[in-house]
């Protein structure tokens, strides 16, 4: 099998296509930062971007995403270290606290962002409803990704653009 | 200074957006093996035997731990010792823990696990604590006599004579429900044998030294044999103490009797069938007032629901009963607390330690009290709140801080424009169908531990020859933030870059067992420790550096990254720190900060239960569907005096997750038994609040720097988190003219209401 992980190929034996998509990648290319909370979809801290989509991927084998380009949290910032804005968006807004849910939000804004470049905040909350956080409330992580709205609309960009 | 104010930046905050921090799953040892719990279907029963051989002949497995293979004590606990690592003589709640399945990956435990057979004896369950309380009940814990865990009393003056005195009396019931804190990070260890004889442990967990107290009981060796390394927390809200101390336990019995690192990954449906929960109180609750508005007298009875183990009960139950009767002055007060066990899914520590519980049945009295009088609600707490120099009902004279209660009251009124809003309200008249309401709620807490326990906090500061420094202090990072405050804090006090600073993850090998990071102590107790450590650290530097400056010590300033005379002379921070190094001195400080004198007296409820305190209010808007009973919220609005604000950004969040949080606790939270046994255990069934839950928010930071409190800076987490389920139930009242007495707030025809997931669509 073979697929895109972060911009970079990847080849997994056929004997691995029953396994959790979250556990390939946490165990077996040591992605680690993509979280198991719930193990049936309901918390998304399990979200990636699989072909610019996101999927709560706890639930899901890896055969049932061959071909496809998926992004991490890995991929989110620079291989020079650079941040994402929407990662620096995070920072500043004081949007993080424990971290657990970070990845998961920050890839469901990501992918919100790239299909809605000019959402209001009600839409930006309805679209981070499948993502929980037992710390925050929410509210700076809304205000984050609101405060980078302006950098989706000056790029119309596809998941991995920042990267390439 | 100002110099602590930053936008959003943490210690950890680029490893958190990255995906580079590394929670305890995430860490990956060679060899590594791993291991499940066993639960039964029991809820009550006598264990006859636990046969495993079955279960040992599964692929994979490894070998099966139970109760017989523990080297030490099965029994542990922070007051009791009745907390069992593995179930020995009875099941007592359908999360005991009958067998640890190890084996060489998780899957293979897992299927093994089903293989462990229990042969019990079932017993009559008590699911109620009345039922627990009555006469001849089964007792949960046959050598403890009874089933009363524990109990606590106020008396204050002559509760009899002020009901006299009072012109009208109100009584009220109230109940409250089982509450999981769903840290989203369920329990995680990893324990490692070292080749030096000790056991490491990487823990999901915020009690760093219980967890090894608990460890070092059950293998039945000395504390300095288990080091406890601190890790990224996934949350904690006071649910990582027993549980995940035991969780840590268990991993290291594995450990030690396997020679192998082992890992423990508990599903969220254990975590939630397993781990305590926040108890249920039953409140009997009753308030003498004058025609004018002055309460006279109160009396209550408390019943917490302790669940199979004692936990924190007597610590919590002990929390009502000292702030049984709010921020409010009153003379006369009778008040008894009882702590029960029942065959309930534990309860122990949950941010708001008791007082979410009391906050919502006085919150809603003094508004019953209030309308009964024809009088306004508002100026009814007016009236009777502590205001500087009150006693309170223990008898402790509020003159060591700024008693804010009035400073945050007012800051909400204003802010949410109440008076002019409350006019508005429905009160469940008229015909609109969307009904609306405003309400408010507010609080004092006593900081920190109190008469609880013993309270001090150590911090290390060790400066490093190129003028980098190293801090470690006795307080978890739970996720709030304590690492940064702790950084922040030093760096104003050395007057150097917060970038120069390192936080060291603590580990209980290094630094002094501070005891745990709970009661919204992090703060307090830890930033007072690093203010310590700063000033022994900067009269060493000054005795060192002085004479090169033509001063004396006593003369030397540190600002700018610079060490300074009063005559103009200065050396860098680290030019200082170079020349300690090249006269055989260490820039080195222990810091130890302890909490100033509290007392109690267990017979009376009278002493000085606290050594200070935070004031807190918040309100809340909102509509109530006439047709479906939906309730939604509009606005809401916190105001709370913590002291000093050290990380602003951090701060906001606290309080806007205590809201949320809070908010979850009034309207949708609620662990559901089927007679003893958790039905909802996963985050699709128990409910937590999600973005759309939520109104916008606006938190009020008040700062009256506290003199006991080293860095001036006080309390927050569990403040943010205790009054806005009154809030709520204050404006669902003048909504709709219903009062609730008992939590989660819902209509019955609520159940009508299409699902979110439906709505969404």
């Amino acid at each position: 099998m073979k697929f895109s992980v972060n911009g970079k190929t990847v080849f997994a034996d056929e004997t691995l296509a029953g396994k959790r998509l979250v556990d390939f990648l946490r165990e077996d290319l040591g992605l680690t930062g993509t979280k198991n909370a719930c193990d049936i979809g309901a918390c998304g801290a399990c979200t990636i971007l699989i072909n610019d989509e996101p999927m709560k991927i706890c639930t899901r084998r890896l055969a049932e995403v061959e071909g496809a380009e998926i992004l991490t949290i890995e991929g989110m910032a620079r291989t020079d270290g650079t941040l994402h804005p929407l990662q620096e968006a995070f920072i500043s807004a004081g949007a993080v606290q424990c971290g657990f849910c970070t990845p998961g939000m920050i890839l469901t804004a990501h992918a919100f962002l790239l299909r809605h470049p000019n959402p209001t905040r009600d839409q930006i909350r309805r679209a981070l409803y499948g993502n929980l956080c037992r710390c925050t409330g929410y509210q700076q992580i809304v205000d984050a990704v609101e405060s980078v709205i302006p950098y989706y609309q000056e790029h119309a960009l596809r998941s991995h653009s920042f990267n390439s | 200074m100002s110099g602590l104010t930053n936008s959003g930046w943490r210690n950890d905050v680029r490893a958190k957006v990255t995906g580079a921090a590394k929670f305890t799953d995430d860490l990956h040892f060679a060899d590594l093996l791993h291991a499940v719990p066993v639960y039964s279907d029991e809820v009550h029963a006598r264990i006859r035997s636990i046969e495993t051989a079955e279960a040992e002949r599964c692929p994979g497995v490894v070998r099966i731990l139970t109760a017989r293979d523990v080297p030490g004590s099965n029994r542990v606990g922070q007051i009791i010792r009745d907390y069992r690592i593995f179930a020995d003589d009875k099941i007592r709640y359908n999360g005991d823990v009958i067998a640890v399945v190890v084996a060489e990956s998780r899957e293979a435990a897992m299927q093994a696990a089903k293989y462990v057979r229990l042969d019990a004896e079932p017993l009559p369950r008590v699911l109620d604590p009345a039922d627990a309380l009555a006469p001849g009940a089964p007792l949960i814990h046959e050598q403890h006599g009874s089933n009363v865990i524990n109990t606590h009393r106020v008396r204050r003056g002559d509760a009899e004579r002020g009901m006299r005195e009072a012109d009208v009396i109100l009584e009220h019931d109230f109940q409250t429900q089982f509450v999981e804190h769903a840290y989203m990070e369920t329990e995680v260890a990893v324990a490692i044998p070292r080749g030096d004889g000790v056991i490491e442990i990487y823990g999901s967990m915020q009690h760093p030294f219980s967890t090894r107290r608990f460890t070092a009981a059950c293998l039945g060796v000395p504390l300095a044999d288990i080091e406890i390394v601190g890790t990224p927390l996934g949350g904690g809200f006071g649910g990582k103490d027993d549980t995940a101390a035991v969780v840590c336990a268990r991993a290291a019995l594995a450990a030690r009797l396997t020679g192998r690192p082992v890992k423990i990954r508990y599903a969220r449906d254990w975590s939630i069938r397993e781990s305590y929960k926040r108890h249920p109180y039953k409140v009997h609750y009753a308030m003498g007032v004058t025609r004018s508005g002055k309460i006279t007298a109160v009396r209550c009875t408390i019943v917490a629901d302790g669940g199979a183990y004692c936990s924190v009960t007597p610590w919590v139950t002990w929390r009502s009963t000292v702030q049984c009767c709010g921020p409010y002055v009153v003379g006369n007060v009778q008040c008894d607390t009882t702590g029960v066990y029942t065959n309930n899914v534990v309860t122990g520590a949950m941010r708001g330690f008791g007082s979410p519980q009391m906050n919502f049945v006085v919150e809603q009295m003094v508004e019953l009290a209030a309308e009964k009088l024809g009088m306004s609600a508002v100026a009814f707490r007016k009236l009777n709140m502590v205001k500087q120099n009150s006693v309170t009902i223990t008898g402790q004279k509020l003159d060591t801080h700024t008693v804010a209660m009035g400073q945050v009251l007012d800051a909400v009124l204003k802010e949410i424009d109440y008076e002019t809003k409350l006019k508005r309200a429905t009160r469940g008249e008229g015909t609109e169908e969307e009904m609306y309401g405003i309400g408010l709620a507010m609080s004092y807490r006593g900081v920190s531990l109190g008469a609880e326990g013993v309270d001090f906090c150590a911090a290390i500061v060790n400066v490093q020859a190129d003028g980098s420094v190293i801090l470690e202090a006795g307080v978890h990072e739970n996720g709030q933030g304590s690492e940064t405050a702790m950084i922040l804090l030093l760096a104003e006090e050395l007057g150097i870059p917060a970038d120069t600073i390192r936080y060291r993850r603590s580990s209980t090998s290094v630094i002094p067992d501070s005891g745990t990071t709970v009661a919204s102590r992090g703060t307090i107790m830890g930033g007072g420790a690093v203010c310590q450590a700063a000033a022994e650290l900067k009269r060493t530097i000054a005795r060192s550096v002085a004479e090169q400056l033509s001063t004396v010590p006593e003369g030397v300033t540190f600002s700018g990254g610079r060490v300074r005379a009063a005559n103009g002379e200065s050396v860098s921070f680290s030019e200082a720190i170079a020349y300690m190094y090249s006269h055989q001195q260490f820039p080195y400080a222990l810091g130890v900060y302890r909490a100033p004198q509290v007392t109690w007296d267990e017979h009376t409820g009278q002493g000085k239960a606290y050594f200070t305190w935070v004031y807190g209010c918040q309100a809340v808007e909102l509509t109530v569907n006439r047709t479906t009973g939906k309730i939604r919220l509009l606005n809401a609005v916190a105001a709370h005096d913590i002291g000093r604000a050290v990380n602003r950004e951090m701060v906001l969040g606290q309080i806007y997750g205590g809201m949320a949080m809070s908010i979850g606790y009034a309207l949708h939270e609620e662990v559901k038994s089927d007679n003893g046994i958790i039905a909802n255990r996963n985050l699709n069934t128990y409910r937590i609040s999600r973005t759309l839950d939520l109104p916008p928010m606006k938190a009020i930071i008040i700062e009256n720097h506290d003199p006991v409190s080293p860095s001036g800076a006080k309390s927050l987490g569990e403040p943010a988190n205790e009054i806005m389920a009154p809030a709520i139930a204050n404006a669902v009242c003048n909504a709709t003219g219903r009062r609730f007495y008992s939590l989660p707030i819902r209509f019955p025809v609520q159940t009508k209401v299409p699902r979110r997931e439906e709505v969404q669509a």
